[in-house]
């Protein structure tokens, strides 16, 4: 297993299909009474948070506690840059403290990258700036697998601000990788730079047209778009994003029966997504909130139990 | 002292000794006489002393990351007799005062002439024209502003200066970048790699705007602007077209522009991080040509040194800004000469001539960028063309280790560096 999560890039097909089995034992274990497992007992795990989040640092904290580990949340709000510490100071005193893993936050892209390199602990990206959110789109992958079986060719729709977003940069990755085919939906404004460079090379498509593309969908996963966006020119109006590109009521009736719906959260009801989709029965939010858990227990045991098996003073 | 170097190449075309004293160039040609020192310059190429248009030297304000004395040192090492020494220091250079004060602590390190360059706007905040008139008739004699590290953005503001320059001789430097074309985090080219990495980017279009701007700008003013550190192909067709109209612009081109690409950042390592940023090998292979044709006039570093713990931040929070003044030589040689666009007579132009002429640093009581003639200044740069360099950081007499050269191969490397007849660099370590 690689020694660092920090991007998708990190992972072959393989690896991947190795977290999604682990992963799966350890679903099993979320149902159990007494949710405990031993991997990890003796180890520290610090939750290092440059920026705000409560579903993931909760997701991290949750399953390093079920693994037995010692898991501190740290919240550095604000760039280190603005207290006068490097960032590099920051984490060095950090690691100093005699520490197993670092799961890392930061609002800036490549922060996970450049920590890796100055530290020698395994880092864990829990989402870089607009660059990557690994787990984020292994959980989705594992979420779509239990739901589709494999992913080759199958065609994952992915709709919103996609310049913006790590999920995006990571999903488009990793189902990749699983043999999925991704159209990518958004207005031209919220496309990344020389997208379509990009999306020849690395095998996906790109639309501005969703109601053309959902038809042809076996997954739809709706991206968050911020409000803010619109002060930066980005679009018009929420309305009028909402008519172009939300998934509405009416939008609904263009998926096929049993299209899985998808958003990482937190949602935008009204926005992005509509409370139909959001609560129609095809709707697998609240299952990616639990495979997270898994996916991340899977994950951290991979990276930091080291060689003593999972199977060690517990069953899974 | 008098100091004779026997059998060099002067601008690679002809060999000949050169015989310096009392701070001149005393004969050349087959020089009999004896002198205090002589120098063997068999193999070597004699080039008049380099003529830096644009660098940063920290002081006042961050004397932590480099000092006019710690900075002419680089000068000296790299073989440079004159450098012009950015406005933006903490305080701003915007008065006479600021500006004598920069003069006067380049005249006390003594290794190269320190010639401030004043801000075009109070404070560098582009909305009130800072003391021109005053800065250029100061002892340090302003003669080009700029608001380096920003752009003069407004159009009525960037008007205005370049019609008050008029009345002094002064030209406006501009550091060409529409701010509204990208967000106030842009640390990167904007791009397919910048889409990829999630990184906010300045796109070259940008830059472009602001050289167009001005250029039909300076043709209404009948002013003369120059564009710093020209980073994409677009600028360098709108520079083109704007000479052939006879309007009055110049244009400098950084060694790491002419070097290093975009593809360079795909690791997040601040040390890449530069404003303008790197851009793709098609603006680079532009640049290149436009230097050779005389589109771009200058080679300028931009040597922009910073503490290390300024660079040791995440990518988008992390200081802008490289290294130059020791390496700049030996990269126009390694990318040019080597490669046949440039001969030394070339580097010559773009490095000492037209620097100096475009900082009217070429008359005066102490110009720079002549010919190697009897009677002109001795500021020259001595070079061995063959010699095979690799960049260690640690080597750097600069204050500063933001070095985007280290482990690089390099070909050219400056031996030794004349101001006014006196050595300040020999066997290519700092004389003095």
């Amino acid at each position: 297993m690689t020694r660092h999560l920090l991007s998708i890039d990190d992972l072959d097909v393989t690896q991947i299909e190795e977290i999604f089995t682990t992963a799966a034992q350890m679903h099993d274990v979320q149902r159990r009474e007494v949710k405990k497992l031993p991997a990890l007992r003796g180890r520290t795990v610090i939750n290092l948070f440059f920026e705000d989040s409560t579903r993931t640092r909760s997701s991290f904290e949750i399953a390093g506690k079920w693994l037995s580990a010692d898991v501190i949340n740290l919240s550095a709000k604000g760039s280190s840059a603005s207290k006068g510490e490097s960032l590099r100071d920051t984490v060095l005193t950090v690691t100093a403290m005699g520490i197993d893993g670092l799961v890392v936050r930061h609002s800036a892209s490549g922060a996970a990258e450049q920590i890796s390199r100055w530290i020698d602990v395994p880092v864990i990206n829990a989402g870089d700036g607009t660059h990557e959110h690994p787990t984020q789109a292994l959980l989705d992958s594992y979420t779509l697998t239990r739901r589709l079986g494999s992913l080759d060719g199958k065609h994952v729709v992915m709709v919103g601000d996609l310049t913006h977003s790590r999920v995006f940069r990571s999903n488009v990755k990793c189902l990749a990788k699983l043999g999925a085919q991704v159209t990518v939906v958004a207005p031209p404004t919220l496309m990344p730079a020389g997208v379509s460079d990009w999306s020849k090379e690395a095998g996906f498509a790109t639309s501005y047209d969703l109601d053309r593309v959902l038809p042809e969908a076996d997954a739809v996963m709706m991206l968050r778009v911020q409000r803010e966006r619109m002060s930066g020119g980005f679009f018009p109006t929420a309305r009028e994003y909402t008519v172009r590109y939300g998934l509405t009521r009416d939008r609904l009736g263009l998926l096929q029966p049993g299209v899985p719906i998808l958003h990482p959260g937190p949602m935008n009801r009204g926005l992005e997504i509509s409370a139909d989709a959001a609560d129609a029965v095809d709707s697998v939010v609240l299952d990616q909130v639990s495979a997270g858990v898994a996916v991340r227990m899977s994950v951290l045991y991979h990276l930091l139990a080291g060689e003593p098996a999972l199977n060690e003073g517990g069953q899974a | 002292m008098s100091l004779l170097i026997k059998g060099a190449s002067l601008l690679g075309e002809t060999t000949a000794d050169v015989l310096v004293a009392d701070g001149k160039v005393q004969e050349v040609g087959s020089v009999t006489a004896k002198a205090d020192r002589t120098v063997d310059a068999d193999g070597l190429v004699l080039l008049p002393g380099l003529v830096d248009l644009h660098t940063h030297l920290r002081e006042p304000g961050r004397e932590d990351a480099e000092t006019v004395l710690t900075g002419s040192r680089a000068a000296a090492v790299g073989g440079y007799t004159a450098v012009l020494a950015m406005a933006n220091t903490s305080p701003v250079t915007d008065t006479g005062e600021a500006a004598e004060r920069v003069y006067d602590l380049g005249r006390q390190a003594g290794l190269v002439d320190v010639q401030p360059v004043g801000a075009v706007t109070k404070a560098l905040a582009g909305e009130e024209l800072a003391e021109l008139g005053l800065m250029a008739r100061s002892r340090a004699r302003v003669r080009v502003f700029s608001d380096d590290g920003r752009c003069v953005a407004d159009a009525r503001v960037m008007r205005r200066a370049l019609e008050y320059v008029k009345a002094f001789g002064g030209v406006v430097s501009q550091h060409s970048q529409d701010p509204s074309l990208a967000g106030p985090t842009a640390c990167c080219h904007e791009g397919e790699l910048s889409g990829r990495l999630g990184l906010p980017g300045w796109p070259g279009v940008a830059e472009e705007v602001i050289v167009a701007r001005d250029v039909m700008l300076a043709r209404h003013t009948g002013s003369r602007v120059h564009v710093a550190h020209v980073s994409t192909a677009g600028s360098v067709e709108v520079i083109r077209w704007a000479k052939a109209q006879g309007i009055d612009v110049t244009a400098e081109v950084t060694p790491h522009h002419l070097l290093l690409t975009t593809d360079l950042l795909s690791g997040y390592d601040p040390t890449f991080k530069v404003n303008p940023p790197l851009r793709p090998a098609e603006d680079v292979e532009a640049l290149r040509a436009a230097l050779a044709d005389g589109t771009i006039d200058a080679v300028a570093t931009d040597h922009a040194p910073h503490a290390r713990h300024d660079k040791e931040h995440a990518f988008v929070d992390a200081a802008f800004g490289m290294l130059g003044l020791e390496t700049a030589l030996s990269v126009v040689s390694t990318v040019m000469v080597e490669r046949g666009l440039l001969d030394w007579a070339g580097v010559a132009r773009t490095m000492s001539e037209r620097p100096a002429r475009i900082a009217g640093l070429d008359h005066g009581d102490r110009p720079h960028g002549r010919p190697i003639a009897v009677g002109e200044p001795a500021n020259l740069t001595l070079v061995d063309p063959q010699a095979k360099v690799v960049v260690d950081r640690a080597d750097s007499v600069s204050l500063s280790r933001n070095n985007p050269w280290h482990d690089r191969k390099l070909t050219g490397r400056v031996l030794a560096t004349i101001l006014r007849g006196e050595p300040t660099v020999l066997e290519g370590a700092l004389a003095r």
